[in-house]
């Protein structure tokens, strides 16, 4: 029978390996459920992960997707190394889009471009302040930042409700929910007319650069790692291990509230109650699959943005019901967890009652 | 004080969906492994509630049924963190991920499907006592249940040999193995039923508590039910208390606003997640309590004999 | 360096996969032939050409799901009925659950990049991308409804549901008991506290002692949190519910709880037999041949709002139950015939606010920009109107 056993070191070539394993039993078990479904599961297979690439609209439509979730996904690439569980991205995204609009709505007439900068980095403050709060109260009061963080979620949700609903409610929109449209000074510009990807996708790509040499080729980003492989190990050699959970979360915080005053102060135009999209718990996936490496993220975030995309145009073209992109995204992940173990294990035949070679033993000379 | 009786009937109701929940993941928690795949669980055993209600009639089928489905995904949970020895957090969130995309997906034909008349409990004689009757003695069996299953998980705990064991593993599993214990199949075992009082927890949600199926409609319980055993310093009774406590600060929510109280009904919603980060913080200060009251050995993998 | 040597490998796998699925996409025949598939770069795009000898091709976009039985079953109602009616002259399809956010532009443009000429948008959360599309697809038509905003080639549409609400209102203001009646609110935009207020006036039009209590849920669909607000109403005293939420939840609340209710935009009778008193229901049907006609024979115009009640079949109260008593139906109908026949003016004074203000004049008539700015409650309401009616 099939029985796990332990590689002498870790396999390299599976744990690249890996994602493109749990991607292509992602893809089988599509097509069963494309051909469940009464759908031609090529067909399917196109609207997933050929239309979404096919024309320069397209695929700026991809990366106005895959922006959000590269930014937070480096971030919480970065947390989860170090062994600080984040799951608040969503909250801090959706406090760093408040922060954003709370200076958009500042400008007037006369303000210049310049506030597109303060725009942005309102965002990332305001995604560090939320996050701060779950590196405040675990380093004071030891508090799990795995609920914390979650709990947050949710109170940051309300807090937008409140604000969009009261005191930031448009005066001239008959009541609806939502801020005035922010004036054409504070949008992020775009990359090219007529699309909508803008700036963000350099700052991402930028991120990506700044990440990798960060993780790989600082000492703080080596203390970060080793706390998280080997929290014994980094105590022995005295790297702090608070020091790392605020940086973690800090940089992860922020990053996701970058993302949402992208995201509102581009695409959105406004703050609306609309503008938690996931994005948070999406990029989890997107970290993981992406191997916690920065570069990986990239690729899994422009794979994560296909489903979504190919989830809208599979409803559009094929009838398909919307709740297939989460079953992808959710597939993908437990796969790859699944598939990770054969980095470390290997399978290997063993026949059913084989008698283990009893060891001979020869008495020491001289015991 | 009518309104007040009705309020107190509510929250038992709101409280058992959280009780349930709570306790399977107390079980999950005392032999040392976090599902956080709660809120998947849930969901997913929804679904199957309703389904197995719409097409047989039910609603005891379909609470087993729920029961089933959140066993079952448990499993898979279990295999891949017990024997595969994967990361406990990053599966369970997979879980939950997964867990709200398929039930999202596998519901889809019964979004307009009605169940049956609706039974309405009340136990003869008690029912009628004015006040105390319409608060407790109008309730579903399973708010008694739930109560039941309570006392019987900290008879089992604490005065049962089984629930010995149990704790051993979650304390140390080390020892427990060197004394011969099957330290995998006890986590197994945990963890499924664990698994299958969270399923039943969302098929109340979907069969008796809001008859009806819509996607999402767990909404955040089984993710308060995590931050309840927490909360509740893994202790049966704390837990059930906790749930009635949550459940009750929920409706009160409504009835506040309902009197016309001029809080921004945003705040009264963020009460619960406030107040569990408050729970969370006072207990999690003294690390020494913390180390007294929870398993060693939450979240960290096992492996035997090496 | 093995980390390089890593990333060269792995962009070498999703590369290869890349071209894998670039050619097997390559491979297929394009489907649809008619249109660009996406905007020109330049700021003029190139407008798709209209099919010359095939069906009108009409897209929907729906917030929420089909089977709601509610907000979203009734537009889906009313686009079967347009395509019953026009046969094959028009191609229908719908996209359902698209999000009130920056996602929906994205909706849009497929839809016209599939060669769709007739657009309807059906929640107020469309407003921005439809309009953004509007103006890079200008032969493509856009109908809105529920918003205020308007171009060239969009405009608006709604339906006067406060006439359904204040029918409700009259047989509400004749059932209840205890003079309480509950509203369980979605959100507090103009229209919804329209209808609360439309709903108590008719039910003092029968009953001037009704008092009505209002629990926001700050949603338009959450079953769950429709339950739990329904019941607190019902803790509070309501014995008869009405609601502005998607879902049959109230109605099943109050059924479960022996007390009275309404159904919502769609008729809800199966949801709550013994409950049910009566559903407002909209009717799309009738506002959808009218748009799909007039784009056939192209005397379609933009910038302009319809906003049609009972009188032109787009609202009704049906499936009224037994349970109301003969003298109180009667003064139902005569309420139905006063709307249909212009005779019964809902909002014409005197009417006074709940903080005891007049905001009509006795014999003034509200006008449609009154009628659409409502951000206060009438006398009978309890409570204040979240985020400051101001």
């Amino acid at each position: 029978m099939l029985k796990l056993e332990t590689r002498p070191s870790p396999s390299r070539a599976m744990s690249l390996a890996s994602p493109l394993l749990a991607l292509a039993i992602t893809v089988v078990i599509g097509t069963v459920l494309f051909v469940l479904l009464g759908k031609d599961p090529l067909r399917g297979l196109e609207v997933f992960f050929v239309e979404p690439v096919k024309s320069v609209y397209a695929l700026t439509e991809l990366a106005v997707k895959a922006t959000p979730l590269i930014l937070i996904g480096l971030g919480l690439a970065l947390c989860f190394r170090s062994n600080v569980w984040n799951i608040g991205a969503e909250g801090q995204f959706i406090v760093g889009a408040i922060f954003a609009s709370g200076v958009a709505m500042q400008a007037d007439a006369s303000t210049g471009r310049w506030i597109v900068v303060v725009v942005i980095v309102a965002g990332a403050v305001g995604g560090m302040a939320w996050a701060g709060i779950v590196a405040f109260l675990r380093d004071r009061f030891n508090a799990n930042e795995i609920l914390v963080s979650l709990m947050l979620v949710y109170v940051a949700d309300q807090l937008l409700g409140y604000l969009v609903y009261g005191p930031w409610k448009d005066p001239a929109g008959y009541n609806f929910p939502q801020t005035i449209t922010f004036l054409k000074a504070t949008q992020i510009p775009k990359l090219f007319t007529g699309y909508r990807v803008n700036i963000g996708l350099l700052l991402a790509l930028a991120a990506v650069g700044a990440f990798w040499l960060l993780l790989f080729r600082t000492y703080a980003g080596f203390q970060l790692q080793v706390g998280g492989l080997a929290p014994a190990a980094a105590r022995y050699a005295g790297f702090s291990s608070r020091k790392a959970l605020w940086l973690a979360l800090l940089l992860s915080g922020g990053m996701a509230g970058l993302a949402g005053g992208l995201e509102v102060a581009g695409p959105l135009g406004q703050l609306t109650p609309h503008v938690p999209a996931g994005y948070g718990f999406a990029a989890i996936i997107v970290a993981f699959v992406g191997r916690l490496h920065p570069v990986g993220v990239v690729f899994s975030a422009i794979l994560m943005s296909m489903f979504y995309i190919g989830g809208e145009l599979a409803q559009s073209r094929l009838g398909l019901p919307k709740s297939l992109t989460g079953v992808f995204q959710g597939l993908l992940l437990f796969t790859l967890l699944a598939c990770d173990t054969l980095i470390v294990y290997r399978l290997r035949w063993k026949p059913a009652h084989a008698a283990k070679p009893t060891p001979v033993l020869k008495p020491k000379e001289g015991v | 004080m009518d309104a007040f009786a009705l309020l107190i009937a509510a929250t038992l109701n709101a409280g058992t969906v959280l009780a349930f929940a709570a306790l399977g993941l107390l079980i999950n928690e005392r032999a040392g492994i976090v599902n956080l795949g709660a809120e998947g669980m849930m969901l997913v055993a929804a679904v199957a509630g309703y389904a197995t209600a719409v097409h047989s009639g039910n609603d005891w089928l379909a609470l087993a049924a729920g029961a089933a489905a959140g066993a079952l995904m448990a499993a898979a949970f279990g295999l891949l963190v017990i024997w595969l020895n994967t990361n406990q957090y990053a599966s369970g969130l997979a879980l939950s991920l997964f867990g709200a995309g398929f039930s999202a997906f596998v519901g889809l034909p019964y979004t307009q499907e009605k169940l049956g008349e609706r039974a309405s409990y009340r136990i003869p004689g008690l029912a009628d006592i004015p006040l105390v009757g319409p608060a407790l003695f109008r309730q579903h069996p399973m708010v008694y249940a739930a109560i039941a299953l309570t006392i019987a998980l900290a008879w089992f705990l604490y005065r049962s040999r089984a629930g010995l064991v149990l704790r051993a593993v979650g304390e140390s599993p080390e020892s427990a193995h060197a004394l011969g214990y099957s330290v995998r199949r006890i986590r197994l075992a945990a963890v499924m039923v664990g698994g299958a009082l969270c399923g039943i927890s969302g098929a109340y949600i979907s069969v008796v508590y809001t008859p009806f199926w819509v996607e999402g409609m767990v909404a955040g319980k089984g993710w308060i039910a995590l931050a309840l055993t927490t909360f509740a310093t893994w202790r049966p009774a704390r837990v059930l208390l906790g749930a009635y406590l949550f459940g009750g600060v929920t409706m009160l929510q409504f009835q506040l606003q309902g009197e016309g109280v001029q809080i921004p009904s945003q705040f009264l919603t963020m009460m619960p997640y406030l107040a569990t980060i408050l729970v969370l913080v006072l207990i999690s200060r003294n690390p020494n309590f913390i180390r007294v009251n929870m398993p060693a050995s939450i979240g960290k993998p096992f492996f035997p004999g090496s | 360096m093995t980390l390089t040597k890593r990333t060269w490998i792995q962009l070498a796998g999703w590369g290869s996969l890349a071209a894998a699925a670039a050619l097997v996409g390559c491979s297929k025949k394009e489907e649809t032939t008619t249109v660009a598939t996406a905007p020109a770069a330049s700021a003029a795009p190139a407008a798709p050409a209209p099919a010359a000898s095939g069906p009108l091709k009409i897209a929907f976009a729906y917030v929420g799901p089909v089977g709601d039985g509610g907000w979203t079953y009734a537009h889906d109602r009313g686009r079967l009925a347009m395509q019953k009616e026009l046969g094959d002259k028009v191609q229908t399809s719908f996209v359902e659950k698209v999000p009130e956010a920056a996602d929906a532009e994205r909706v849009f443009r497929d839809m016209v990049s599939q060669g769709n000429t007739l657009i309807f948008g059906t929640t107020f959360g469309y407003m921005e991308p439809m309009l953004k599309v509007a103006n890079d697809n200008p032969s493509v038509k856009f109908e809105h409804a529920t918003g205020y905003k308007t171009a060239a080639n969009m405009r608006t549409y709604d339906t006067r549901t406060y006439e359904g609400a204040y029918m409700a209102g009259v047989v509400a203001g004749g059932m209840t008991k205890s003079n309480v009646l509950g509203v369980v609110g979605s959100i507090p935009i103009p229209e919804v506290i329209r209808n609360i207020n439309s709903f108590t006036l008719g039910a003092q039009s029968v009953n001037p002692n009704v008092k009505t209590r209002v629990v926001w849920v700050n949603e338009w669909f959450n079953p769950p949190k429709e339950t739990e607000a329904a019941q607190s109403l019902i803790n509070g005293g309501a014995d008869v519910l009405m609601q502005n939420t998607d879902s049959p939840a109230v109605l099943q609340t109050a059924e479960k709880a022996g007390k009275l209710a309404f159904g919502w935009d769609s008729d809800m009778t199966a949801y709550g037999p013994k409950a049910h008193l009566a559903s407002s229901q909209i009717n799309w049907g009738p506002y959808y041949i009218k748009a799909a006609k007039e784009a056939l024979d192209g005397t379609w115009t933009g910038g302009g709002n319809t906003w049609w009640g009972v009188k032109e079949g787009a609202i009704d109260l049906v499936s009224v139950s037994d349970k109301v008593p003969a003298d109180l139906k009667a003064k139902l109908d005569a309420a139905r015939n006063g709307l249909k026949d212009g005779s019964l003016v809902i909002w014409k004074g005197p009417i006074t606010g709940n903080d005891g203000k007049e905001v009509l004049p006795a014999g003034k008539a509200a006008d449609d920009d009154f009628l659409r700015g409502i951000k206060f409650y009438v006398k009978g309401v309890e409570g204040t109107i979240p985020g400051g009616g101001k």
